[in-house]
């Protein structure tokens, strides 16, 4: 499967290297403009290079990396979905406290990273939609129906994408456990296990080890029961918090099963 | 006369991007001499590449530098710069001035415009007294009595300009370069792990690393070993090394 990564070129706003993880690396300066010694930061509030490379052009990007991962796993008969809490920008921490996994339902949470204020509008569009689901057709939607209403909704942004890394974690019509993760266009496959976010390329490797059993013979491949998923999604979120500049403070694990949705919140570190 | 040179300068991480560093580095003047200061985080382009990393490096008996920007560039101006006044010393039987190693690393760095991605805060005791210089990539030099630098350098200026006050006490000097580094820590990303503080005064160099350990310990509980096969096998072939062992030398590696 292909996944979309937001485009770089393609808006007329955007400027060329306003990729969206917000790093803006080559930056045009003025002529005469007197490069600091200190710190030159980009649009995005990154680091900019030292060295003097020609005229700059400074463009306005209508995203910004805010951070964050989210990470939802699957068992047989429950469903995590966690997030650390860590809001940023650039070098910079916006907040300490800000959970990116949103709550839809009794039996489905959301993990959403990325740009904050496309996360936001995206789960406040998702409520309404859930809402207008249950008065026409008076019953809750199920995990399924929320991830495909969920694709179409991203690729109606088709040409200037809500730039959100969503996961989507809950009990399926069956009781099983279900992930469905999504690219920012819409694509999305039902998984097992999910990582997304700034970390996930430090995650998922772990997880296709520890809950896949990949690159391994000779192991027993037993089911994985509630606590130790638990805690292994702990312990995987303070291997994040160690190497990834942008996870830490503290995380929010949603522990889903069909007695309802059980929070905790273990804190991470905060330098 | 007594100066108290009391730079810091928050050091920012170690950017590994062009292999440079983000930290927080520190250097105050204080009563007897000059303190530096400085983080542990290397980052390249925001993944901490390591988490045990000396900032503060040695210039000579007298003479201590801390580095931001371009990893390789710090290490090897002050390697060159080591070397040439080591070399200095050799020849009069002088402890370098601390004025010397400035304007060599001024020298050298205007004469690559900036091509050399090197942040230096330089500070050391020499006869003439405790002084703190900071040498910009371009050449800039500015001496100053207190300092910050880095990624984490608003946040550690904060704390440096509400607390810094001319001929401080030891104590008092590094438990201000510790707040200012920790304040940096804290508020900035590339910033991160312990604090290495590095003390110069007449009588010699305390260097100690590190001063305060990161209060994040290991917390994971489930065990993560794997047993011999779990890899598989495919061929093996064994030659046998005849060695001697010359040296052994032991590197603490900062595991969480």
């Amino acid at each position: 499967m292909v996944t979309c990564e937001p485009p770089k070129k393609s808006l007329p706003y955007c400027s060329d290297t306003a990729s969206l993880h917000g790093g803006c690396r080559a930056f045009l300066v003025f002529p005469g403009l007197k490069m600091l010694s200190a710190q030159n930061f980009g649009e995005s509030g990154k680091m900019k290079e030292y060295h003097y490379t020609g005229p700059v052009e400074h463009r306005f990007s209508p995203y910004a990396f805010n951070g964050g991962t989210v990470l939802a796993v699957a068992g047989e008969d429950f469903a995590i979905v966690a997030s650390d809490t860590r809001l940023s920008e650039g070098y910079s921490i916006h907040s300490r406290d800000s959970p990116k996994c949103y709550k839809l339902t009794d039996t489905t949470v959301i993990g959403c990273s990325g740009f904050h204020g496309d996360c936001l509008t995206l789960t406040k569009i998702i409520d309404a939609r859930l809402k207008m689901y249950k008065h026409s057709n008076t019953k809750t939607m199920t995990s399924g129906a929320i991830a495909a209403m969920l694709s179409t909704i991203l690729y109606g942004r088709r040409f200037f994408p809500y730039y959100v890394y969503n996961i989507i974690g809950g009990l399926d019509e069956q009781g099983k456990g279900a992930v469905y993760s999504f690219d920012p266009v819409g694509s999305y496959q039902r998984d097992t296990y999910k990582a997304g976010g700034s970390a996930s390329a430090m995650l998922q490797p772990l997880l296709d080890n520890q809950i896949g059993f990949k690159n391994m013979e000779g192991v027993e491949h037993v089911p994985l029961s509630k606590e130790k998923a638990v805690q292994l999604v702990k312990d995987v979120f303070i291997s994040a918090a160690e190497r990834d500049v942008y996870t830490g403070d503290a995380l929010r694990i949603c522990i889903i099963t069909k007695e309802g949705i059980q929070e905790q919140n273990i804190p991470l570190r905060k330098d | 006369m007594a100066l108290s040179n009391i730079l810091e300068s928050p050091a920012s991480g170690f950017n590994f991007d062009n292999a440079a560093r983000n930290a927080a580095f520190e250097g105050v003047v204080f009563k007897d001499g000059v303190v530096l200061g400085a983080d542990t985080r290397a980052t390249s382009s925001e993944v901490v590449a390591d988490k045990m990393c000396a900032k503060i490096h040695y210039i000579s008996p007298n003479i201590y530098c801390c580095g931001a920007g371009t990893a390789a560039d710090t290490e090897k101006t002050t390697d060159l710069l080591s070397s040439n006044l080591t070399v200095f010393s050799l020849n009069s039987g002088r402890n370098p001035r601390v004025v010397m190693a400035v304007n060599i690393l001024q020298d050298m760095l205007y004469r690559y415009h900036g091509q050399i991605g090197a942040n230096l805060i330089l500070g050391g005791v020499d006869c003439t007294g405790n002084h703190l210089y900071t040498v910009g990539p371009y050449g800039s030099v500015t001496k100053v009595p207190y300092l910050a630098m880095g990624s984490g350098d608003l946040a550690a200026l904060g704390v440096l300009e509400d607390g810094f006050k001319h001929d401080l006490e030891l104590e008092k000097a590094k438990e201000l370069v510790r707040d200012a580094i920790h304040a940096g820590i804290m508020s900035d990303l590339g910033s991160g792990n312990n604090i290495d503080i590095c003390v110069i005064t007449k009588q010699g160099v305390d260097y100690i690393r590190p001063f305060q350990e990161s209060e994040y310990k290991d917390t994971r509980k489930l065990k993560y070993k794997y047993h011999p096969g779990t890899t598989p096998v495919l061929t093996k072939k064994v030659v046998p090394l005849k060695l001697e062992v010359v040296e052994e030398t032991q590197q603490r590696m900062d595991t969480v």
